[in-house]
């Protein structure tokens, strides 16, 4: 019995060790209001349900320790008590009420969701997040995607893993210090989750319906997390990064990326050599194709087809397009034509048709595919 | 005159003895045989479980992806859930009522023994279909037991119709067993035998069954609604025609919040057989372990969006099914206190039977606590889908259900095969599964709260530490219930002779049987006493 009791000790030992190291073994106490107010519930809760546990546990090891038959312990035969069984009914209650009542405060709190300075779409994807910044009529100013930028060399484990391994995205979302944000989480396929621990919100990703979910963080900094709702394949790989901006700064990073969003639509119109076609082209692939196509353009048959020297990349261009632009319903493919710009599709169509081999000879330009969608 | 007759009628009936080899095992309708079945087969089940878990922890042992493919991981995490709640745990349940209801009630049989055996051998059908999707081309299901739309539906891969197949498969074993307990209950107690004096396993289980007579149908409607989701051109969870994915979960929490307390209520009875015995007292509380278990049950029912927090409820309902999932810790922490105050002023000896039911009541109460925790709604944002919930199931689930069932397994293990098994060996069984489990799934709380999602393949590097740590645990415990194999092998080839009432303290009809208990018992109905009563 003494070894018990010692694991029990070392247990307790563990528990406030991770008490004690909070910010690698606790929930973090995170930068905002909300997450502090999340934070101290989690605590007093917890603490509450260690007392019990002492309590209890303590009843029990005292009889186990003295009741035992080896210490000459006879048996009484008692067997009920009207008065205490219903004093462990009530104080239990009473205990939960105390508890309910700072949960349902904070609860509260978090459903404030007015009064925002500003609105950004969070949409989830197969396995990546885009953020769309709204105006204040709800139309959207720019966008982009936010992909994980961890090399499969890191993750294969052919070279060190660096600092932030899994935890790193190529575009972070960008949001000012000090302005209530309002986000609208929802998704394009399946079901996945934003959570960003700092912040002490997380929202599902549903498709079809906005969840609506706001913060104000005070502290510039990069705030890192991940999605938390099973999406499939890449699921443990489609990190969440947000990196709060002092206000000027954010302000300024704002109005360079609406005069940019200009230049991209002016590219639309533009005609592009074979060679800038493959280098965009090659890009865009890695970015959104290559999960699933694979690098090397073989796939994982029979899940996901192959794109050397396949149907698709030889038969006519215009199916290739429409195939790229509206997916497969029912399957992994998605429809691509609602996440790129025609200038994209056409690099992308242009490089999967010349690119591992493939040698269709033929041209493919944003005009082209603008033809084809009606965009 | 008709006595007399029927008792020639009976002395007949007394030779009539197992059918010998395989036709035993294939056409029986003996309550005893079947539960050696159910039990037999859900180790089984146990075992290759264990075994898909055994592949998550190899692959989680260090940071990057060193065993398998993502893709395969989903498919090891999916089927691990499914196995072990499907395949091991509610079939051995359903392997003790099988031994012990009739027994415990004072009956001949179950009342419905050739559906029990339907019941039986449907599933190892329903577990080959779902275990060869693993084979087929796309690989098996691979979107968590949870099977959430339209991950499960849209973007499945083909083998889940084999998947809904097995699951209305399970449903059906599981109703027709539930029909069955509850029909034998009712109809065929022992002269004497009252409700208020069945023994708490009975009424565990008596309960359990209502519980899944209820739910079953949901689950079977669920999967169905998928089918017709992915081959009939529904859109029941499909936002883009009309449907919701939100939908599906509702449904699926419906039947499974009330499944986790399946998995749960015969354990609290099990629990409440085994102190007792061992404290050499009687039960502490009978009548409010009874309304405690019918709280319990019914409060099942109206808090299942407690598991949908996340998913965007308006206000009023988060607050609903917050209060009501707190509600549950008042019965389940009466069922503690009355365990407690069972032991309290006992003469308490330590058998293995009676360490797995300690053990299982202070780390069912650890799941318990944090279970409370997550009820929390605004603290649930941060624990949802996190180790954190990983830790709290399989803290209920394995030192809660999984003990409970390896308890009674020792605790009646005398009686099924009038042996008793080597006491050292049990307890060396017990201490290495007690570290196993607790250096598995302690750890998981810190990596859960630090921030680490469930089901991924691979972590970011402050999580590498723990995941080590419950990697070891997780290759102790399965080492250990290999160990289990060999100990009831060895009880039952070489084990001492057991005495009728094998354990001094235990109570019940069972106990008046042999040992082992013949073929065919209480074929006339006992007499109840006040000393074998609520045991």
């Amino acid at each position: 019995m003494k070894h018990k009791l010692s694991f029990a000790g070392a247990m307790i030992g563990l528990l406030m060790a991770g008490i004690a190291s909070a910010d690698e073994l606790n929930m973090p106490v995170g930068v905002t209001d909300i997450s502090r107010q999340v934070y101290d519930l989690h605590m007093t809760i917890f603490l509450i349900c260690v007392a019990i546990g002492v309590v209890v546990f303590g009843v029990m090891f005292w009889s186990i320790i003295h009741h035992r038959r080896s210490q000459g312990h006879e048996a009484e035969q008692f067997h009920e008590s009207t008065r205490l069984e219903i004093a462990w009914t009530i104080v239990p209650t009473l205990i939960l009420i105390a508890m309910a009542v700072p949960a349902t405060q904070v609860l509260i709190a978090m459903y404030d969701t007015g009064g925002e300075d500003m609105t950004v779409e969070v949409r989830g994807y197969q396995w990546k997040w885009q953020y769309k910044y709204l105006d204040d009529d709800f139309n959207n100013t720019f966008s982009f995607f936010s992909n994980l930028t961890t090399s499969q060399d890191e993750i294969y484990d052919k070279s060190a893993k660096g600092e932030h391994y899994l935890l790193e995205v190529d575009n972070p979302l960008r949001i000012p210090a000090n302005r209530k944000v309002r986000f609208l989480v929802t998704a394009e396929d399946v079901i996945h989750a934003w959570w960003v621990p700092d912040f002490g919100i997380k929202r599902d990703a549903v498709p079809g319906i906005l969840n609506e979910l706001w913060t104000i963080v005070p502290e510039p900094g990069v705030y890192r997390g991940q999605c938390t709702e099973l999406c499939g394949k890449d699921h443990g790989f489609m990190p969440v990064v947000v990196e709060v901006l002092p206000e000027d700064e954010f302000d300024a990073w704002y109005a360079a990326e609406v005069e940019n969003e200009a230049v991209r639509k002016e590219a639309l119109s533009k005609t592009f050599t074979h060679e800038e076609l493959m280098a965009e082209g090659e890009q865009v692939y890695a970015t959104f194709c290559a999960s699933c196509h694979q690098a090397n353009g073989q796939g994982v048959p029979p899940v996901f087809p192959s794109l050397v020297g396949t149907e698709v990349v030889t038969g006519p261009r215009d199916d290739h397009i429409r195939l790229i632009i509206e997916g497969v319903p029912g399957s992994a493919m998605q429809a691509f034509g609602r996440q790129l710009d025609a200038a994209q599709l056409a690099a992308v169509t242009h490089y999967e048709r010349h690119a591992w081999g493939n040698d269709a000879g033929d041209i493919t330009q944003p005009r082209d595919v603008i033809e084809l969608s009606g965009q | 005159m008709s006595e007399v007759i029927h008792a020639d009628h009976h002395d007949d009936h007394h030779d009539h003895g197992p059918d010998k080899g395989l036709a035993r095992w294939l056409f029986t309708t003996n309550h005893k045989d079947i539960g050696t079945l159910y039990l037999w087969f859900s180790f089984l089940m146990f075992l290759i479980g264990g075994v898909m878990a055994l592949v998550i922890r190899a692959e989680l042992f260090q940071p990057g992806l060193q065993f398998v493919s993502p893709e395969f991981f989903n498919q090891m995490t999916t089927n691990h859930g499914l196995i072990m709640v499907f395949g091991a745990i509610m079939p051995a349940f359903v392997g003790l009522a099988n031994w012990l209801v009739p027994m415990q009630v004072g009956a001949p049989d179950m009342a419905l023994p050739r559906m029990n055996n339907l019941s039986f051998w449907i599933l190892p059908f329903a577990f080959g279909i779902m275990i060869s999707t693993l084979f087929m081309e796309g690989g098996g299901p691979n979107f968590g037991w949870t099977f959430y739309a339209p991950l499960s539906t849209t973007y499945a891969p083909d083998s889940v119709t084999f998947f809904i197949f097995a699951v209305h498969m399970m449903g059906a074993s599981s109703i027709m067993g539930s029909i069955n307990i509850i029909a034998t209950i009712l109809n065929m107690r022992a002269p004497g035998m009252t409700l208020m004096k069945m023994p708490l396993f009975v009424w565990t289980w008596l309960i359990t069954a209502y519980l899944l007579l209820a739910v079953m149908p949901v689950l079977a409607g669920v999967v169905t609604m998928m089918l017709f989701d992915i081959h009939f051109g529904t859109s029941f969870f499909n936002a883009a025609g009309g449907g919701d994915p939100v939908m599906f979960q509702h449904i699926f929490w419906f039947f499974g919040h009330p499944e986790v307390y399946i998995m749960i209520l015969p354990a609290f009875g099990v629990i409440s057989h085994i102190i007792p015995a061992f404290s050499r007292k009687p039960l502490f509380g009978y009548d409010s372990m009874v309304y405690a278990v019918a709280s319990i049950a019914f409060l099942s029912f109206i808090v299942w969006a407690h598991h949908m927090f996340t998913v965007g409820m308006p206000l009023a309902g988060q607050l609903f099914f917050m209060y009501a999932t707190m509600l549950i810790a008042v019965p389940t922490g009466v069922k503690v206190f009355n365990w407690t105050a069972t032991m309290w002023k006992g003469s308490m000896t330590f058998e293995t039977p009676m360490l797995f039911a300690i053990a299982f009541v202070i780390l069912f109460t650890i799941g318990g606590f944090s279970g409370l925790m997550l009820a929390i709604t605004p603290a649930d944002y941060q624990y949802h889908d996190t180790y954190f919930v990983v830790a709290h199931f399989h803290y209920v689930l394995v030192p809660g259900a999984l003990f409970s069932i390896i308890a009674a397994v020792y605790f009646w293990f005398p009686k099924w095969t009038g042996k008793m098994y080597n006491e050292t060996l049990g307890k060396l069984h017990f201490w290495l599964s007690f570290i196993g489990v607790n250096v598995t799934f302690f750890p998981q709380h810190f990596s859960g709260l630090a921030g680490m999602p469930r089901r991924i393949p691979d972590y970011a590097l402050q999580f590498a530490d723990f995941n080590m740590l419950s990697s070891v645990g997780a290759f102790i415990f399965g080492f250990s219930q290999v160990f289990f194999l060999y100990v009831i092998i060895h009880g039952i080839r070489s084990g001492q002779k057991a005495s009728d009432r094998a354990w001094e303290g235990a109570r019940g009809l069972e106990w008046t049987l042999p040992s082992p208990a013949p073929y065919h018992s209480f074929t006339h109905p006992p007499q109840v006493t006040d000393e074998e009563a609520h045991a």
